[in-house]
């Protein structure tokens, strides 16, 4: 291919390349050097070198923050995101289409729900006062659950959104497997267990490994339903390390918005990101799953 | 003789299976009860006057849509009424999807279909933006937005999210341009088309189903927007849904949960609008470049 056709596919990508350079990756550099600077409401540039890096080094609350941090996204990802999506999509492909469609629409609300209407309906199961349904269900008349058992309410709320990407994904591929290889199992007189187990996750295993990545992530910088529901609290009890950024650059609980500090942590979110990303992609070779492109021409 | 048992055979097999159907059924029930309830509850608060055991609805009453036609806080007057409201949130789901959609379209059409230096890598790359959390962006998003005159604007919220959503539009996009058979494009440029005009002719139109998807996925994005809402727009002008409810639920909590609920099924609306009438393209949607099955 000529200089020319290149300027063409260039032509076809530039506004792309435009739009998510200037919304998307000149902020994030923009966060990095940030995280160099002191800057506060006032939004002046004075660079500081490491001083933010050494403020986590000694501030009390990180140590906390990483064990929530990683019960959060490893918690929510294994009993959600993967177990109970593969449940869901194995069980809502085993049974008549029609209802499996339902089941996974009745899964797939919450995702689509706006995040601040999800937080309030969880807001009023989870009420401590006699009204909210969990309360009334079991006749306390007061019972604050969500500062009782703040981790559990945060994995569950978010695994009830998480499950539903795992579920969607994993039953159209369950739904691509050839036929043949179900039928044949039946001829050999294979129960449905075996087929389950010797069929069906085996010729799933991408899907399964590519959501355990992207889902890994996802966790990971997802904050906004916890903010909702709990707000972090009891005191930092579940902050994740996200949130914490988010509280430190937005929320003036310190007095100022310390935006230097927030960036500081953002960017070292990036880095953790970046760092499992790439351990994903080799562990599961993800470079197999892409398909050449089978025309040459421009 | 051997074909009565043969029948016989067939026939406990099919009971069998009717059985584990049934378990299913009920244990999914069992399990989607709580999140059924949940959205029940929207629709029994809303319209009854009480709720019995916290859910089971007491009468019918209108009362707590009152703030479709009046300004159901008197005590704080100067919040603004539903329909401006309304407006912004509409203006932020419909400006988001228009950006997407346009930009995707084009670009998942090359990164599917093209053989270029830097393919792989712009694919892998779309992978690692998202590990750029929204509050990577945000900090500097509020920086950049004060800088362009655009904080506390709702135009800012939608370049802002359009931004952050357009990776993701475009690997949606790819997916589908990877699912159209090649022969398709190929007799195109055969018969003499330019891949532009086979992109405009013959592609666009057979992705209309997924430009369809993106759309849909895209305005309710917008629409639903909390974070870049709740952190940019502060003042009454640039209030959405969102920022009405969040400041009910601050100021009021549950005191009437009835108002609440109602706002909240207003603001469903278009989800269950959706659901009705698009699950089904919903649920064709795969994440390109996966092959299911293997």
């Amino acid at each position: 291919m000529g200089r020319k056709a290149y300027l063409k596919i260039f032509l076809f990508l530039l506004p792309a390349i435009l739009f998510t350079a200037i919304f998307f990756i000149t902020p994030a550099v923009m966060t990095t050097i940030m995280g160099f600077t002191n800057m506060d409401y006032r939004f002046q540039w004075n660079f500081v070198g490491l001083y933010n890096y050494f403020k986590m080094l000694i501030d009390p609350l990180v140590s906390k923050i990483i064990l929530t941090t990683f019960v959060y996204t490893f918690g929510t990802l294994l009993i959600f995101n993967v177990t109970f999506g593969l449940i869901l999509a194995i069980l809502t492909t085993s049974i008549r289409e029609k209802n499996g469609i339902f089941f996974r629409t009745i899964w797939l609300l919450p995702r689509f729900t706006p995040p601040v209407v999800y937080g309030v309906i969880w807001l009023w199961i989870l009420s401590p006062m006699k009204e909210g349904l969990l309360n009334s269900f079991l006749g306390y008349d007061y019972m604050p659950w969500i500062s009782n058992f703040p981790w559990q309410v945060i994995i569950i709320t978010n695994g009830f959104i998480g499950a539903s990407m795992g579920m969607i994904i994993f039953a159209s591929a369950i739904k691509s497997i050839s036929k043949d290889y179900l039928w044949a199992a039946k001829v050999d007189g294979a129960s449905w267990l075996q087929e389950i187990g010797y069929i069906i996750l085996p010729m799933i295993r991408w899907p399964v490994a590519f959501i355990t990545a992207y889902q890994t992530l996802s966790l990971l910088t997802s904050y906004e339903y916890i903010l909702l529901i709990t707000e972090g609290g009891p005191y930092f009890k579940s902050t994740v390390w996200s949130l914490y950024s988010y509280k430190v650059a937005f929320s003036s609980y310190a007095g100022t918005y310390e935006f230097g500090y927030g960036a500081a942590l953002a960017t070292v979110l990036v880095i953790v990101g970046i760092i499992a990303s790439i351990f994903y992609w080799r562990i599961f070779k993800f470079k197999e799953m892409m398909e050449e492109p089978k025309i040459d021409v421009v | 003789m051997f074909k009565k048992s043969n029948n016989e055979k067939i026939n406990r097999r099919k009971r069998k299976v009717n059985f584990r159907e049934v378990g299913i059924f009920v244990f999914l029930t069992i399990i989607s009860v709580v999140i059924v309830l949940g959205y029940f509850w929207l629709f029994a608060g809303s319209f009854s006057g009480e709720l019995v055991y916290g859910i089971i609805p007491k009468g019918f009453s209108l009362k707590s849509w009152r703030f479709l036609w009046e300004n159901p806080f008197p005590e704080n007057p100067d919040w603004p009424s539903i329909w401006p409201i309304l407006f912004n949130t509409l203006y932020l789901g419909l400006g988001v999807t228009v950006i997407v959609v346009s930009v995707s379209t084009l670009a998942g059409y090359v990164i599917s279909r093209m053989k270029f230096p830097g393919r792989s890598f712009l694919l892998a790359s779309t992978l690692v933006l998202h590990a750029f959390p929204a509050i990577t962006l945000l900090i500097a998003l509020y920086y950049i937005l004060k800088a362009l005159n655009l904080l506390d604007t709702i135009t800012g919220v939608v370049l802002a999210k359009a931004g952050f959503f357009t990776p993701f539009g475009i690997w949606i996009m790819k997916g589908f341009f990877d699912g159209i058979s090649w022969d398709m494009e190929m007799s195109a440029l055969i018969d003499g088309a330019t891949r532009f005009q086979a992109w405009h002719k013959v592609m666009l139109p057979i992705v209309k189903p997924g430009i369809a998807a993106i759309s849909i996925f895209s305005f309710l994005m917008g629409w639903s927007e909390y974070i870049f809402v709740i952190t940019f727009n502060r003042s009454y002008s640039s209030w959405t849904l969102t920022s009405y409810i969040s400041a009910i639920v601050s100021d009021y909590r549950f005191s009437d949960y009835g108002l609440l609920a109602a706002v909240s099924l207003f603001y469903m609306v278009p989800v269950i609008l959706f659901f009705i009438f698009t699950q089904k393209y919903l649920m064709e949607i795969t994440l390109g470049g996966i092959k299911g099955g293997r």
